[in-house]
């Protein structure tokens, strides 16, 4: 089958600075990948790159078998969607108007009435919010708003930067679920995580960078001791019986 | 009501606020005509005097206003939908000073005498430089501050340059053209005046409404906006010279006038929502009415000197300016 994404030996360097070396990564349909790393290990810089945001000094990106060079941009965004880290909302439009941008690539951004802007929000479980201005939202609404607005692009590829940072558990909880259930339903989703429990809970795949170069590929078992005190300098620890991870500092 | 229907309401209702306010202010002037003497006057059969009074004096200085207002608030709503920033305006920016810059140079080295088309030409390209050079030094990232003072900067220096102009000034005949054209007034405009500036609306206009995808999709920041699909380079690109020609058609019909593009889309917002694309024909519009009520304000004041529709401008708008300011919420969180 041909993946949805695949990177070949991907660098990326910004004002000279190396941030990604030969990073080769390909997601497949089905696949929950948590791209896990220490700050400042590449993980936004390689999804950038993966989303097409910025220019790599060599290797190759390619899209369901196309090369990035031949997609034009809406093409582009109609195959993957992407969640910044960084989400600004500049002006206090409503929420159906903040999903419905999601629809961009289909030429659809003043179409209120698309029927998958009404499916994203009740996949992400804000279809109650529809009308409310996105100044009057808590952040918790807000990442759930921002979350139905990549899922309105229908995309079969998802890159989302840190999905779960500044949320309460609850919605930690209920994001990597929907997440998952993406998966489920044949999308392929990277998400760079900081969180190693949810991450080990809830993917399917573990992908793990440090200093711009991926040293681990595979299952989530392969979050192990070692890698935990190589990588992320601290102490991992694995209960024989459940399997479940616990962490502490070294 | 913020909402398409909203829109759909709006747009006829300040076109037809827009033409009540020009139709009152023809029968305002020394002549005292009636609405039945304007009404003859403009679709004929009037008595000659007045005819030439409302159709050659009258009218195209109605126009001439809200062509000018008109052009400042699309500008002023272009602008704000690609700073992201709802204190962006042609004169907070150096804009419009840049863009009367531009005139007085035109007039100060004789070079509008050439054709009388150098010197709207001239405050447009003024306009486009400064327009330019805001965006390369820090559109999207820097503080809304820092552009603020970037555009303060760029207005002093811009100040600096047409003062210098005057210092120099070789004869008082230039000067009182030059101190005529910064106050900012639309009195003594002719139909020719009116052509000349309303295809560079027009195309400004054009720009930032094709421009309109873009400036909605910037409501999410660059990044996200690149990733939806959006074509940043082409809605800068037509932001960016939309704004110029619309503010240097401005400065070329009714000189330096300030404000107009910060109040018009701030009304415009509590009209029809936050949608930085669905604003911009209501803030034209509103653009319009505001300076043509403005204009027809000012001939109603009992004043021995008609005080310039510039000055009046700034005295209404620079509070607005501070109360915009002062109220509005950033969104960037």
């Amino acid at each position: 089958m041909t993946a949805l994404l695949d990177l070949k030996d991907v660098s990326v360097s910004i004002d000279g600075r190396a941030i990604v070396r030969g990073a080769s990564l390909a997601a497949a349909p089905g696949e929950f990948i948590g791209l896990i790393g220490p700050n400042g290990a590449g993980k936004s810089t390689l999804l950038r790159a993966a989303a097409g945001l910025i220019p790599i000094d060599c290797g190759a990106r390619r899209l369901k078998g196309d090369r990035f060079e031949d997609i034009p941009f809406t093409e582009r965004a109609r195959r993957l969607a992407y969640l910044p880290q960084a989400r600004p909302i500049f002006w206090s439009i409503p929420v159906r108007n903040i999903v419905a941008l999601g629809r961009f690539a289909y030429g659809a951004s003043d179409n209120l009435s698309d029927p998958a802007i009404d499916r994203a929000m009740a996949e992400a479980g804000v279809e109650g919010l529809a009308e409310r201005p996105a100044a009057e939202l808590s952040g918790g609404e807000l990442a759930r708003v921002h979350l139905a607005r990549t899922l309105a692009a229908e995309a079969a590829l998802i890159l989302a930067d840190e999905p779960i940072t500044a949320l309460d558990p609850a919605h930690q909880f209920s994001v990597m679920a929907l997440l998952q259930q993406k998966a489920k339903q044949d999308c392929a989703i990277i998400a760079a995580l900081h969180d190693l429990q949810l991450a080990e809970k809830y993917c399917t795949r573990l992908v793990i960078i440090d200093q711009g170069r991926i040293v681990a590929d595979g299952p989530t078992t392969i979050l192990n001791t070692k890698i935990a005190r190589d990588v992320f300098s601290i102490k991992l620890q694995r209960e024989t019986d459940s399997n479940a991870i616990s962490l502490a500092p070294l | 009501m913020k909402n398409k229907a909203g829109q759909n309401f709006f747009v006829p209702a300040l076109f037809f606020i827009s033409g009540i306010l020009i139709f009152v202010s023809l029968l305002i002037g020394p002549a005292a005509i009636g609405p039945g003497g304007v009404l003859a006057a403009l679709f004929g059969g009037g008595d000659n005097a007045a005819s030439i009074i409302i159709r050659e004096i009258r009218l195209p200085r109605a126009l001439a206003a809200w062509l000018a207002g008109a052009c400042l608030g699309a500008a002023g709503a272009g602008l704000q939908g690609l700073f992201r920033n709802p204190l962006a305006d042609p004169g907070i920016l150096g804009v419009s000073p840049a863009a009367s810059l531009g005139a007085v140079t035109a007039i100060y080295f004789n070079l509008a005498a050439f054709a009388f088309w150098v010197t709207p030409l001239a405050a447009i390209a003024g306009a486009l430089a400064a327009t330019a050079a805001l965006y390369i030094l820090g559109a999207g990232r820097v503080s809304t501050a820092r552009l603020i003072l970037i555009g303060v900067g760029l207005s002093s220096f811009c100040g600096a340059i047409i003062s210098l102009a005057m210092n120099l000034s070789p004869n008082p005949f230039a000067l009182s053209d030059l101190i005529n054209w910064l106050f900012g007034t639309v009195a003594n405009r002719s139909f020719d005046d009116l052509a000349l500036a309303a295809p560079f609306f027009a195309a400004g206009l054009a720009m930032i409404i094709f421009a309109r995808p873009g400036l909605r999709a910037l409501t999410l920041g660059e990044e996200t906006a690149a990733s939806l699909g959006a074509n940043l380079k082409k809605a800068r690109m037509l932001i960016i010279a939309g704004s110029a020609v619309l503010t240097g058609a401005s400065v070329a019909i009714a000189g330096a006038i300030g404000f107009v593009g910060i109040i018009a889309p701030h009304i415009a917002r509590t009209l029809v929502g936050h949608d930085p694309a669905r604003i911009i024909i209501p803030s034209a519009l509103l653009g319009g009415a505001i300076l043509t009520a403005a204009d027809l304000i000012i001939r109603i004041l009992p004043f021995d000197q008609e005080l310039k529709l510039g000055v009046a401008a700034a005295l209404i708008g620079a509070p607005g300016f501070i109360w915009v300011a002062a109220t509005t919420r950033r969104m960037s969180a």
